[in-house]
């Protein structure tokens, strides 16, 4: 009994260095590898709410280039609807068939509280959560593209996980085709992904756009992504080429909150073929 | 910040700073509060949190290993009273450990090892340029 009392008087601070240094690797582990961090993290009470205070003040720096990307994305829905009208009028029909119609995608406005880009694994912070609708595993974009999907919401906030995070795998097709690849992040450069596993016979050049593909039940289809800006001409097994991205990571505002309507449709059936 | 290459972490300032106690104990404790509440901000886990409590620990091994003082000496250890080159040293060593261990935990594979290094190396020299600016200017004369 004395030598264990002894043992503990002498090696006290080690031992104390190893109890705290076990509870930081544990936050680190829950972090990194299954998005489990339900305190630790920048959505909670206090650490959400002096973000948003923060970026309420440092918004107005943007209002001028904000305004200007709001011009860009209605021009381009202006055109979109244009195009849509041509097709009614061809059909001949105004009339929207309400059993027929079936609305697939609903859509949140939330504000980038808190960005990061320079670690391996980043993760942003939005000031919409749980009481606003905002679940984990939604899509978040904005007018010029990809930029994450939801982590871990809280009530007021959630975290986002950013497409420059190395566990990131988003589904990603060549626009106007139907050759698809995954879409990674090495965690070098901030503006440019990976696309790996795209297939060899694709027709693949330097500038084609890439788009997210229909087959995740996270994003909808033909959301920009960027345009391929290197291609792999050795043969590799991946098959990798570099995406540099539309969107400029660094410089986040308002985004939007994309939630799938038929997800758990689609996920029960998917879960069914399992069996 | 700058190209993601440099994040210089003033924080590890009171490590340095702290004086040296016998009892370790509240000295650890208050360390890894610190990290802990950084890691809050930056959505890293406990990284933060790890890397400080081990400067913290060693801490009191490189204070022995270039300042030579015993135990009757810590109510009246003070880096102000030391010579430059002694602080240099203690301050760069730590400053590495930490980075080093901070930046291997955020990369968390040997894939980009250079640019753990690289992100090491340039990190380290503006926590230290900051922290000796820092110190100039809050000394008094």
């Amino acid at each position: 009994m004395q030598q264990i009392i002894y043992f503990f008087q002498k090696f006290k601070y080690f031992l104390f260095f190893l109890l705290l240094g076990f509870i930081a690797l544990t936050f680190t582990f829950n972090n990194l590898n299954y998005h489990k961090s339900k305190f630790v993290n920048s959505a909670n009470f206090v650490t959400g709410g002096l973000y948003s205070q923060a970026s309420s003040i440092s918004e107005y720096w943007n209002l001028k280039s904000e305004n200007k990307i709001l011009a860009e994305e209605n021009t381009r829905l202006k055109n979109l609807l244009e195009k849509k009208s041509f097709a009614v009028i061809d059909s001949d029909s105004t009339v929207t068939d309400s059993i027929k119609y079936h609305q697939k995608y609903t859509y949140t406005t939330a504000k980038v509280i808190k960005n990061s880009y320079s670690k391996n694994f980043n993760f942003l912070t939005i000031n919409k959560g749980q009481n606003d609708g905002v679940f984990k595993e939604m899509a978040v974009v904005n007018s010029k593209g990809v930029i994450g999907i939801t982590d871990s919401p809280s009530n007021g906030y959630s975290t986002v996980q950013s497409i420059l995070n190395r566990n990131s795998k988003i589904n990603a097709r060549l626009k106007n085709s139907n050759y698809f690849g995954s879409l990674g992040w090495d965690g070098i450069h901030y503006n440019i992904v990976q696309l790996s596993d795209i297939p060899r016979q694709a027709p693949l050049k330097i500038g084609d756009t890439i788009e997210t593909g229909g087959m995740s039940t996270i994003f909808p289809e033909g959301i920009l992504i960027g345009v391929v800006s290197k291609i792999n001409k050795g043969n590799t097994a991946d098959n990798k080429v570099d995406v540099t991205l539309f969107n400029d990571m660094s410089n986040l505002g308002y985004v939007y909150v994309i939630k799938n309507l038929d997800k758990v449709e689609i996920k029960s059936l998917e879960a069914l073929q399992d069996e | 910040m700058f190209l993601g290459y440099i994040n210089p972490y003033l924080y590890i300032a009171f490590v340095f700073l702290y004086p040296l106690k016998e009892n370790r104990i509240p000295f650890l404790f208050y360390s890894f509060l610190l990290g802990v509440s950084v890691d809050f901000f930056s959505d890293s886990g406990g990284i933060h949190a790890f890397s400080i409590i081990v400067i913290a620990y060693v801490r009191l091994f490189f204070v022995r290993l270039y300042f030579r003082k015993v135990v009757a000496d810590y109510p009246f250890f003070n880096l102000k009273s030391e010579a430059f080159g002694k602080v240099f040293n203690y301050v760069t060593t730590l400053t590495i450990i930490h980075h080093l261990i901070y930046f291997s935990f955020i990369n968390f594979s040997f894939q980009n090892i250079s640019v753990v290094l690289l992100n090491t190396l340039y990190s380290s020299i503006f926590t230290l340029i900051l922290f000796f600016l820092g110190t100039y200017i809050f000394t008094k004369k």
